[in-house]
């Protein structure tokens, strides 16, 4: 349903009523065996048109959550909680829920269990980490290809990819994507900020599942690169 | 080679789809029960938190000790021993037999009441929660003892400062739950609901649902659906009409627009679906209400932005919840009925297209589509005139394949007054296989004259 641009204009400006063009009705109009007449109507509580509203409202008494002891003020909305193993996250809406399954558990590697942001990232990931011809391909040619969807470069060594993304893609210096986990325990990084699509690169911005999540070594977080940062309710770790 | 080898180590997307089919199990089950007329909406208060539990009684009380703990809340000396004498009680009251006990007690349930005017907003919600055990009871007589109970209410919350704001907002969101679940019964129009409207009540009502900072969305949603309750009893609309109801709830459907526009917040979608869901309902049955013409043109529904707002609203059900766009229509509907102006709205402000874009969601909506466009168009060449440009004739010739009587029915209505008014209606009909388009209706009882009738006028003028 595409609305036109002026009516959004229209909503935030003064008040007022339409001049109404005039009316002219022919008698002709609504005779037998038309039926046509423009009328109000009215509907009793149980009418069967207020079935579907009236669901909702039952669904949302049922859903509500009271928390008098705490914050009296916090919407009232169902919770969704994830059911994958070892993950407890729970989210006000649906569409959070499924933003953060998409960006932390639909994109696991099935080795080491790790999730990416999109899948080209997690290709990227199962080529150089899990691939034994990787490593002999990479003494010969270049095989580190760019982190950034759409763009085809490839470099020698990581620290020369991690080069590129800083100057042409507008990485944070302190990026950090390819160090191996130390530990089988969960990393413990620091806060997490969001790439914009600016910062990306490329000419086409890419969807809300590609852009790339990074991590920085310190507790203080950079500059922000040019361009806007998105930010979510619920933290998302990923590294590469 | 590399996205082969992905998809086979991607694991299923399942979670969100099993969500969504057990929601859709949970409405099924609903909507049987609303035929049925056995649809109760329980909400209760109750935390069963195990650590909070501890300390407290949860047996069946007898009359003895239900006297102490009312004694207790009444006269103890500090104010968590009261709390905790109600949250016993409370949770004896969950018990069948504790109940019997409760309503035998002389001035238990006035005791009650009393305790909602502490000032303690622990105390408040206690007794409300109290109540509010008694009020869900499965036992007749302990509905019916709570039935003296809401003259108190009444009294109790008419009785607050200009404000209207409970120390605790929950207490004023529960408050209004329970009497959105009284103005729910069958005595409650002659009962109930004359007192009520006899109370400064409705202003109260009218006031929390002011838009602005003071905006309580839980409170709100909650006196908004009393309001509908109200107005659907018909025992006096026009006094809330003539306290402002109209114009207090077409800026509250304006605020609504503005937040769905403003941000993508979490807690948005229950903003589309709670609030709206009963402003709609309210300003769509007012309108119908024949004191709306006496009043000041200040109380009436004239603002073009109303439109907007709702055109904005749509657009949001479409998205969210679809299920909610025939109540946004119906109120498309009551505006464009009667009022030249509002219909001019829709033409200036270029909404037809959007409009005619919903003809493909359902039945039911359709049939609204073709009738807000038929309130248009009956009122003569003018709006014929602005109403024929763009995509009116193609969607008209796609509904007419449709098989639903209904959608057909007023899409042959719709051609009728095109016919009439608009020059060039019958040609460009012609040229584009609309008598092709009739003929698969000729066979039908419901239909058949209408369709004759179109053919005749298309072939002879």
């Amino acid at each position: 349903m595409q609305l036109p641009p002026a009516l959004h204009a229209r909503l935030a400006g003064a008040p007022g009523e339409a001049e109404p063009l005039p009316v002219e009705r022919d008698p002709a109009a609504g005779t037998t065996p038309f039926r046509f007449a423009a009328r109000q109507v009215r509907f009793p509580r149980e009418h069967e048109f207020f079935e579907d509203g009236d669901v909702q409202r039952h669904l949302y008494l049922q859903d509500v959550l009271t928390q008098v002891a705490g914050d009296p003020e916090r919407p009232r909305v169902p919770e969704f909680t994830c059911q994958v193993a070892g993950c407890c996250q729970v989210f006000d809406a649906l569409e959070d829920f499924e933003h953060h399954y998409h960006t932390l558990h639909r994109n696991v590697c099935s080795f080491c269990k790790r999730a990416f942001p999109s899948g080209h990232l997690l290709d990227t990931h199962i080529l150089e980490w899990h691939d034994s011809l990787f490593q002999i391909l990479a003494e010969r040619q270049d095989m580190y290809q760019c982190l950034v969807e759409g763009c085809t470069e490839k470099f020698r060594t990581s620290r020369d990819r991690k080069e590129h993304l800083v100057t042409r893609h507008l990485y944070p210096a302190d990026f950090r994507f390819d160090k191996p986990r130390k530990s089988k325990g969960p990393a413990t990084p620091g806060p997490a900020v969001q790439v914009s699509a600016e910062a990306l690169g490329g000419d086409q911005v890419p969807s809300e599942g590609d852009a790339m999540e990074v991590c920085f070594e310190h507790t203080e977080l950079p500059p922000e690169p040019s361009g806007e940062r998105r930010t979510y309710g619920h933290r998302c770790i990923t590294r590469i | 080679m590399w996205s082969r080898r992905q998809r086979r180590l991607r694991p299923l997307s399942c979670g969100v789809e099993e969500l969504r089919c057990r929601r859709r199990e949970r409405e099924a089950a609903l909507r049987k029960a609303r035929r049925e007329q056995q649809l109760v909406s329980k909400r209760l208060l109750r935390d069963e938190d195990p650590e909070k539990a501890e300390g407290y009684v949860a047996v069946i009380l007898g009359e003895a000790e239900i006297q102490q703990f009312l004694r207790l809340a009444q006269r103890g000396t500090e104010e968590k021993e009261r709390e905790k004498a109600l949250v016993s009680l409370r949770r004896g009251l969950q018990h069948p037999e504790t109940q019997q006990a409760f309503i035998r007690l002389e001035g238990s349930i006035r005791t009650l009441v009393g305790l909602l005017t502490s000032n303690q907003a622990l105390l408040q919600l206690e007794a409300a929660r109290c109540l509010h055990e008694l009020s869900h009871s499965e036992q007749s007589t302990v509905a019916e003892a709570c039935l003296p109970a809401t003259s108190y209410l009444l009294t109790y919350l008419s009785g607050h400062s200009s404000d209207f704001i409970s120390p605790h907002l929950t207490v004023l969101e529960a408050l209004g739950y329970a009497l959105s679940q009284l103005l729910q019964a069958k005595e409650a129009p002659e009962k109930i609901i004359p007192s009520v409207l006899g109370s400064p009540l409705p202003q109260h009502m009218l006031q929390l649902l002011q838009p602005g900072p003071k905006l309580n969305l839980g409170v709100a949603v909650e006196f908004a659906w009393c309001l509908h309750y109200i107005i659907c009893s018909q025992v006096n609309n026009a006094l809330l009409i003539t306290h402002g109801a109209l114009s207090t709830l077409g800026l509250l459907l304006l605020d609504l627009a503005g937040a769905v526009q403003r941000t993508e917040d979490a807690g948005l979608e229950l903003v589309g679906e709670e609030l709206a869901c009963p402003v709609l309902r309210c300003l769509s049955n007012l309108l119908t209400e024949a004191a709306v013409e006496a009043v000041g043109e200040q109380m009436q529904l004239r603002d073009e932005r109303v439109v907007a707002a709702l055109f904005i609203l749509l657009q949001f059900f479409l998205q969210k919840q679809p299920s909610l766009l025939p109540e946004g229509l119906w109120l498309l509907n009551n505006l464009t009925a009667n009022s030249p102006s509002f219909c001019t709205s829709l033409l200036s402000l270029d909404l037809i297209e959007p409009l005619l874009q919903l003809l493909s969601v359902s039945n039911v909506v359709s049939v609204l589509v073709l009738t807000v466009v038929c309130n248009i168009a009956e009122k003569g060449p003018a709006y014929c005139q602005r109403l024929w440009p763009g995509p009116l004739l193609p969607s008209l010739l796609d509904t007419l394949a449709f098989s639903d009587t209904e959608v057909v029915g007023q899409s042959l209505e719709l051609l009728q007054l095109l016919f009439l008014y608009q020059p060039g209606a019958v040609q460009a009909f012609l040229q584009q296989s609309g008598l092709q388009a009739l003929q698969r209706h000729e066979e039908v009882a419901q239909l058949q004259d209408r369709v004759r009738a179109l053919q005749q006028t298309a072939q002879h003028g």
